[in-house]
């Protein structure tokens, strides 16, 4: 039986992760961007080791991604954590706009338009090695 | 005069997100000069039809022009005869075709010994050969600097029954260059085979297989300022004529019945099927390309390569690996305590293409112990601004990550 989190390491505080998803709307230059995704990463809790598992590991990225998924009352909660930083940042991003929503919310949520506000939508293509589409789809096919 | 040649390459010249396309993935594959678009696009005009069945004569006209490419191929490499010139779709058909040929001559307990540095192309299929004949794959250990072990090269071959040894020319990680003509004559001496990848070596080495003294060389268009597509799988004719063709069917045969199908002769018993004939055609042109460079374009080259290697190497953040004076194309390191593929992404923003991961080459990345590194490589169109903007786009990248 491999491990997995606490349901209450999932109910973290989002306030911070929502400013700082702000921050990355408001930049104007892509270093700017860039450097507030790292931030928004680091607003995202670390995986303890045993966490760091293959079982949780996110197929289709260079660097290694993992995701958990639970769901309390009805909602929908994730923990995700990666060992490049971009990703983790791009990760947040998703859980910003996704934690602790419910199922009709979730089906709502259009990723391709989201990324897209952000001036992200090229970080979102399938040919990219980042894994984000699919960990997006992974995050959707959670709830589901 | 690089920059003369950077005019070229129409793909080079271009923005992204408003930054002038830096390109350093060269290894991964070259950019390709107008002239040989140029040449597979007047083909298609002008002279398509299928090769080999001249009844008219458009076909005969794209038989003796695809003739001619393995003509020049022949004495691109320095090869005794054309008909040892076998053309595949790559350096990864070329390998798979030569360990499938090779499966009834290996026998239960011969070992084949693989280069640590090398390729997947280059290690799977011996992988497999040995799974279809009983023999064993043994990897040849590097020395600390990562090149190849020789003095443990030399003992393998002493005390292992060795049929094959499989070699990469150029690590396509690395950079790092094998003594194949030092290699081949000690596993010569002890009777074996030597396959050699010669991918990452062909555009930059001037190769002449005969004084190498290997039995098989493969290489590829596509990183070689040719179309993809299209590769070679050269053999000394000895060795070529025994292999068994791993494709069959239409080209490849003398007579076909149902009581029995006799096999045609080198080279068509080992080209089933209709080749890639334009791009053939396209890798004719890249030949004409390469052989007409100046002497100063592979120099300068040279340069670019050390010069890329110095200005990292001043970088207090960056780890090189395996990076020697002597290296050909590529150079691979890390950020220490970053992970490549964060690079690779604000490399990226800033227009500056590079590699970022396994290099398909996951055996020397757990022997370096790393998950993957960056390697940015070059080719004859890299100028100084290029490595300029490379190094600058890198601190940006360093200052980000802070």
């Amino acid at each position: 039986m491999s491990a997995s989190p606490a349901s209450q390491d999932f109910l973290f505080d989002l306030v911070p992760l929502q400013s700082a998803r702000d921050k990355v709307l408001d930049a104007n230059n892509w270093q700017e961007k860039y450097r507030q995704i790292m931030l928004l990463g680091k607003q995202l809790p670390t995986l303890a080791s045993e966490l760091q598992c293959e079982s949780a590991q996110v197929k289709g990225c260079e660097s290694k991604a993992w995701l958990y998924y639970c769901k309390i009352d009805g909602n929908h909660y994730y923990l995700v954590d990666s060992e490049a930083r971009v990703v983790k940042g791009l990760a947040a991003l998703v859980i910003a706009q996704l934690q602790g929503k419910d199922s009709a919310e979730i089906a709502k949520f259009d990723p391709a338009h989201y990324f897209e506000q952000l001036g992200l939508a090229g970080q979102l293509s399938p040919s990219r090695t980042n894994g984000l589409t699919a960990l997006v789809n992974g995050m959707i096919a959670a709830a589901d | 005069m690089n920059n003369d040649l950077k005019a070229l390459f129409p793909a080079l010249n271009q923005t992204l997100d408003g930054y002038p396309l830096c390109y350093l993935d060269t290894a991964a594959t070259s950019q390709k000069p107008a002239q040989v678009l140029e040449a597979m696009d007047s083909f298609y005009r002008q002279h398509n039809a299928n090769v080999h069945r001249a009844a008219h004569q458009l076909s005969a006209r794209a038989t003796s022009a695809y003739e001619t490419v393995r003509d020049s191929l022949k004495e691109f490499i320095g090869a005794a005869q054309s008909n040892e010139i076998i053309f595949t779709s790559g350096t990864t058909q070329s390998i798979n075709m030569l360990a499938w040929g090779l499966t009834s001559q290996l026998h239960q307990g011969d070992v084949i010994l693989v280069d640590s540095a090398a390729h997947h192309a280059n290690i799977v299929p011996w992988q497999e050969l040995a799974k279809r004949s009983g023999a064993e794959v043994v990897p040849i250990p590097l020395t600390a600097d990562l090149r190849l072990d020789i003095q443990a090269y030399q003992k393998q071959l002493d005390t292992l029954p060795v049929r094959i040894v499989a070699l990469a020319h150029v690590s396509n990680v690395l950079g790092t260059v094998n003594d194949i003509k030092a290699l081949s004559a000690m596993a010569k001496a002890k009777g074996a085979l030597v396959a050699v990848d010669g991918a990452q070596a062909i555009a930059h080495h001037k190769v002449n297989v005969v004084k190498l003294g290997c039995d098989f060389y493969s290489f590829s268009s596509h990183k070689m300022y040719g179309p993809s597509g299209v590769g070679v799988l050269w053999g000394c004719y000895q060795e070529l004529d025994k292999l068994e063709p791993m494709l069959t069917g239409g080209e490849m045969i003398d007579t076909v019945s149902f009581d029995g199908t006799c096999f045609g002769q080198l080279p068509n018993r080992l080209e089933a099927g209709t080749p890639p004939i334009v791009e053939v055609i396209g890798l004719g042109a890249a030949l004409k390309f390469i052989k007409e460079l100046p002497v100063e374009a592979f120099d300068h080259e040279q340069q670019m390569l050390n010069l890329l290697q110095q200005r990292l190497a001043q970088l207090p953040q960056v780890e090189l690996y395996g990076a020697h004076q002597d290296n050909t194309g590529a150079v691979a390191f890390n950020l220490k305590g970053e992970h490549h593929q964060d690079v690779g992404i604000l490399l990226d923003q800033q227009g500056i293409a590079i590699r970022c991961g396994h290099h398909c080459a996951q055996p020397l990345m757990q022997i370096m112990q790393i998950s993957g590194c960056c390697r940015a490589s070059v080719g004859v169109y890299t100028s100084r601004e290029d490595i300029d903007r490379f190094i600058t786009a890198l601190e940006d990248a360093i200052d980000l990550l802070g």
